[in-house]
């Protein structure tokens, strides 16, 4: 049987242009042999899930630095719950305070990584949770 | 299986995004849907996008989204960007450019990494056109990986290609070469604005008024693109392409060239599937039961050479199957 590839998609929901972590990201997901889709600043949460469907991705990555995660992350799960894609997983980082870390678990957001986690965790993360479907 | 078949037909774009990963991933199941679909191909009229890296293919496909969905066209686009020699990995960004259209559903955009394809495309190309074929799209944009001078393969894939350049390049020779220059119906000299781009112009003129002696019935126009952050005139220029395109389009009917590019994309269709069916299951068992090293061993020795291998190879297989 062949070995699936792992896709993946990073994208940054909401008003929020900062993207250099979101880039390093990308890039380290693409040196961990992962297909990545990158789908650059400013995205609807519509967009965001749209593109998730279109692009057939295990994973969505979202990131916000700009402290409206508690409205956009929950979103994209729920529309992705509404097409039928709930098996897409959902994972978030960012400018994050812990005591929302309850709210977004509840959402749907499966892990959420903050400043000073490395790149080797996540990775890490995505190859044990992650099963290509 | 024919309920899939029928969804995504229907234009179910779940269903055809995991058929299209199927085929990337070569899922063996995946090659009977396609069988299915098969007879629900061939009526989307496919234009290839190509050129360099940062030449501005993702822009202008997105452009010309925007012109054809204005006459309520149906699209698909595949974008290919390169995958990683070394990793095996990719970077999928032609959909930044594009994302203003996702929530439109007469728009289907999907990324497709080369995946060791040398051509300008991924092998999964051709197949993944025939899943948005059935799924109805009028059109279907193909936007190659950026490339050099040789990587052609979209000419086996599309009805009428676009050639995106952009100023500063080259002198005058680059546009004599073979190859990439050869294959474009229509070209783009993008970035306009730019110094050097009158020159390119008239380079490209001069090269194609020696071709047209050759007795060419359509001449490729050269369309003018300017900076893509001046909206009204970019939106002007990019319209002017799609109508150049759609001209194309016309053209090929009318002339008959159309049967003839039909007949080279079933002659490639036929040629990718006997890699796909032959060759590639000889190298996976090859590779699975141990014997690719064990020749190598031998030709490394020098105690073989390659040909003889191949040969000894296509004996035990052949027979093989005759005995199935």
């Amino acid at each position: 049987m062949p070995e699936r590839k792992i896709r993946v998609m990073v994208a940054k929901p909401g008003l929020d242009g900062h993207d250099r972590g979101a880039r390093v990201l990308a890039r380290c997901f693409r040196d961990a042999g992962f297909e990545v889709v990158y789908t650059g600043c400013h995205q609807t949460p519509e967009q965001i899930a749209a593109a998730a469907i279109q692009e057939d991705v295990d994973l969505v990555g979202l990131s916000c630095l700009s402290g409206a995660h508690r409205a956009l992350f929950p979103r994209v799960v729920e529309l992705l719950r509404e097409k039928g894609a709930s098996d897409i997983t959902v994972i978030g980082g960012g400018i994050i305070p812990e005591q929302d870390f309850p709210l977004l678990y509840e959402a749907g957001i499966k892990a959420i990584f903050t400043p000073g986690a490395s790149l080797e965790t996540i990775v890490e993360w995505i190859r044990a949770n992650i099963k290509p479907h | 299986m024919d309920s899939l078949i029928k969804k995504i037909c229907a234009g179910d774009v779940r269903l055809a995004s995991r058929l299209i990963r199927d085929i990337e991933d070569k899922i063996p199941e995946a090659k009977a849907k396609i069988k299915k679909l098969y007879a629900h191909t061939g009526k989307s009229f496919i234009v290839g996008i190509t050129g360099a890296p940062g030449a501005g293919k993702s822009t202008l496909t997105d452009a010309l989204i925007t012109a054809l969905r204005k006459k309520n066209k149906t699209i698909g686009v595949l974008a290919v960007d390169p995958t990683s020699p070394f990793t095996g990995g990719a970077i999928l960004g032609d959909r930044i450019r594009m994302q203003k259209h996702a929530e439109d559903e007469g728009v289907f955009v999907r990324s497709l990494a080369t995946r060791g394809a040398l051509g300008g495309l991924s092998q999964a190309a051709g197949d993944a056109i025939h899943v948005m074929e059935a799924m109805g799209k009028d059109i279907i944009i193909v936007e190659t990986v950026g490339i050099g001078q040789q990587e052609i393969d979209i000419i086996n894939h599309a009805h009428s290609v676009v050639v995106v350049l952009v100023p500063g390049m080259g002198d005058e020779i680059q546009t004599m070469k073979a190859g990439l220059m050869e294959i474009a119906d229509v070209f783009v000299v993008n970035k306009a604005n730019r110094p050097g781009a009158n020159q390119l112009q008239t380079e490209l003129s001069s090269m194609l008024n020696l071709a047209s002696r050759n007795g060419a019935g359509w001449q490729p126009p050269i369309v003018m693109v300017g900076d893509a952050f001046e909206p009204a005139a970019f939106a002007e220029k990019t319209a002017e392409l799609a109508q150049k395109i759609e001209e194309h389009h016309r053209y090929l009917i009318e002339s008959g060239k159309l049967t003839e590019r039909m007949h080279r994309k079933a002659l490639a269709e036929i040629n990718d599937a006997l890699s796909f069916c032959l060759l590639e299951p000889v190298i996976a068992e090859l590779t699975a039961t141990g014997k690719m090293e064990h020749f190598a061993e031998k030709i490394k020795s020098r105690q073989a050479d390659p040909y003889s291998v191949a040969e000894e190879i296509a004996k035990t297989f052949f027979i093989k199957q005759d005995k199935k």
